[in-house]
């Protein structure tokens, strides 16, 4: 007994150490920010007179306004198509099984691995040739190809389970395949594509090579692109580059926090099926 | 895993209603037809903007081109180069270099700080710390970049704590020295993926069936013994993850190192990724950029195949 208890407290200590060194850089990046803008302050000190009102000159430096529409457009550009896409076709793989579907699944699960800046190069030029670098689209149309092997792989999964017997009901009622796609199938889905949604979201949201290759223009970027960019352009100035880096993550972990169980379980199962 | 297999009774799903039973064949076919129609957008998607630029890739890695002009075939050379220029294979190098770090690191302390933590895995303070210890992974990679880059200034908070204990001696501006760039960069890695290890390998220990330790507990055993006889036998899984997502990460990293050291000083940090993206996008050496891309992707499957062999073939 004596054991175990002396056992929980070293539980609870390391991970108390744990959490403390996660938050440390952002303590860091917080503190910083509160110093005269132009200076160099020492690590981890308060400063005599806070600056708060260098949060708001970087969201106005940093067109923090634009940048939220921005990612919000491109987010909405790729979720919903991808969505769509995904669950229809893990739809077909997983539950209608369709001729030739184990070549076309192998194919969908070795992209699971492949490095997005091993295409980056030809994406480029061939977005170009289709004549919408610097637009959001470059961003948009790769990312929900780049997003499929994913989207299937997850949808399958959830597909796979679903007994054929639901199917044959709606059939004897009358109701074709597209029918019981979207009247049986995509309902009963929806815990898998919400959590799918909440990732694709994240990867979205925080998508930076896309971000700086294909797109010059930092307003039209996705925050984690704009970031750098802005970076580039503040990086002398450490307090503003501190308060800028903290605008630009604080929507996803506020969203973080609001859907904390949603986001917790996708995250787990995410990278369990990954 | 949801990895079921198909089974009879779901086959029947491909049955119209209307089909006669003697002429079952034909609407299953017409199903099955279908079925692509179903899976068509998707693999369209997929073939246009990941198959197509692959293979476009392959082909450019065999050219000396500049993005504009003629483009002279050059056979096997652009990977010669690769693996004789040592500035290119220097890159394979570090890649490896950091996967002790971004899998190493998190994986074996993951399983360390788990096992302590296992019996309040419900507590209280376990829900404060899954919303603290998501944080790297909720966040853009370019903000942990960042705010690293400053802990580990000249100026930052490493170096006044080491000041604080009288080592005042090692302080240094991490990122930039030769000798500690790449370590340094390694640890940002390493607390990224951190959180994420050890959170799923607590899920992972919290499905072992509790009466297997208490059984151990009967028969005498310590923390230890505990550990290497029950607890790492049930997680095969789990640690598979976990390595197969680290080494990923470790081989494929760009956004930290973009952010904090652009692959300096000298080329000390520099990885695939980042080189891949400097040859094509300013040297303009769309070839040997592309070879590499091509020698990355080889790497990364030669990498995580067999771990995926390993982690699953007993489960």
């Amino acid at each position: 007994m004596i054991v175990q208890r002396r056992e929980a407290w070293t539980g609870r200590v390391f991970l108390v150490l744990l959490m403390v060194a996660t938050i440390v850089p952002f303590v860091s990046l917080f503190v910083t920010a509160l110093h005269q803008s132009g200076t160099y302050p020492a690590g981890l000190e308060w400063p005599s007179k806070p600056h708060w009102e260098n949060f708001l000159t970087a969201f106005t430096a940093a067109h923090m306004g634009e940048l939220l529409g921005s990612s919000v457009l491109i987010v909405l550009g790729v979720v919903p198509v991808s969505l769509l896409l995904a669950t229809m076709a893990g739809f077909a793989v997983g539950h209608l099984k369709m001729a030739g579907r184990r070549p076309v699944f192998l194919m969908f699960v070795l992209g699971l691995t492949l490095p997005y800046e091993s295409i980056i190069t030809p994406l480029y030029y061939q977005i170009r040739d289709m004549g919408l670098l610097n637009t959001r689209w470059a961003i948009i149309l790769p990312l929900i190809g780049l997003f499929m092997p994913f989207g299937v792989f997850w949808m399958r999964a959830h597909f796979v389970t679903m007994p054929g017997d639901v199917s044959e009901a709606a059939q004897i009622d009358g109701a074709n395949t597209w029918q019981q796609f979207w009247r049986i199938h995509v309902p009963l889905a929806m815990p898998a594509i919400s959590s799918l949604a909440i990732l694709l979201f994240l990867w979205t949201w925080n998508q930076f090579l896309l971000a700086i290759v294909l797109v010059d223009d930092p307003t039209q970027r996705t925050m984690a692109g704009a970031l750098g960019a802005f970076q580039g352009q503040w990086g002398t100035d450490i307090p503003l580059l501190c308060a800028g880096s903290l605008l630009v993550l604080t929507p996803t972990y506020v969203i973080f926090l609001i859907f904390q169980r949603r986001f917790v379980s996708a995250l787990l199962q995410g990278s369990l099926k990954g | 895993m949801t990895g079921a297999t198909l089974t009879p009774s779901t086959e029947r799903a491909g049955v119209r209603p209307g089909a006669a039973k003697a002429t079952r064949r034909a609407p299953r076919r017409g199903q099955r037809w279908i079925a692509w129609l179903f899976a068509a957008p998707a693999i369209a998607a997929y073939a246009l903007f990941v198959l197509a630029p692959m293979v476009r890739t392959v082909q450019y890695s065999f050219y000396q081109w500049d993005g504009i002009g003629p483009s002279p075939w050059v056979g096997f050379g652009n990977y010669v180069r690769v693996f004789t220029d040592p500035e290119l294979s220097g890159t394979i190098v570090h890649a490896f270099e950091l996967i002790v770090f971004f899998s190493g690191i998190p994986v074996l302390l993951g399983l360390a700080i788990a096992a302590t933590i296992r019996r309040i895995a419900t507590s209280r303070l376990a829900a404060v710390a899954r919303a603290v210890l998501f944080i790297p992974q909720v966040i853009p990679l370019v903000a942990a970049g960042i705010a690293w880059s400053w802990l580990l200034s000249s100026d930052g908070l490493v170096n006044q704590l080491l000041s604080a204990i009288g080592l005042k001696g090692v302080t240094r501006a991490w990122l930039g020295d030769l000798g500690t760039a790449l370590p340094s960069v390694g640890v940002i890695g390493a607390w990224v993926l951190l959180g994420l290890c050890t959170l799923l390998l607590l899920s992972g220990m919290s499905k072992i069936d509790p009466a297997l330790y208490e059984a151990a507990r009967l028969d005498g055993a310590g923390p230890l013994r505990e550990f290497f006889s029950i607890t790492l036998p049930n997680l095969r899984q789990e640690i598979g993850v976990c390595v197969t997502v680290t080494v990923i990460a470790a081989l494929a990293s760009f956004d930290i190192i973009y952010i904090a050291t652009q692959g300096g000083p000298g080329n000390t940090t520099m990885v695939p990724g980042l080189e891949i993206y400097y040859r094509a996008f300013v040297e303009r050496q769309v070839g040997v950029a592309s070879a590499l891309a091509v020698v990355l992707v080889v790497l990364v499957l030669v990498c995580v195949l067999p771990i995926q062999r390993l982690t699953r073939e007993e489960s």
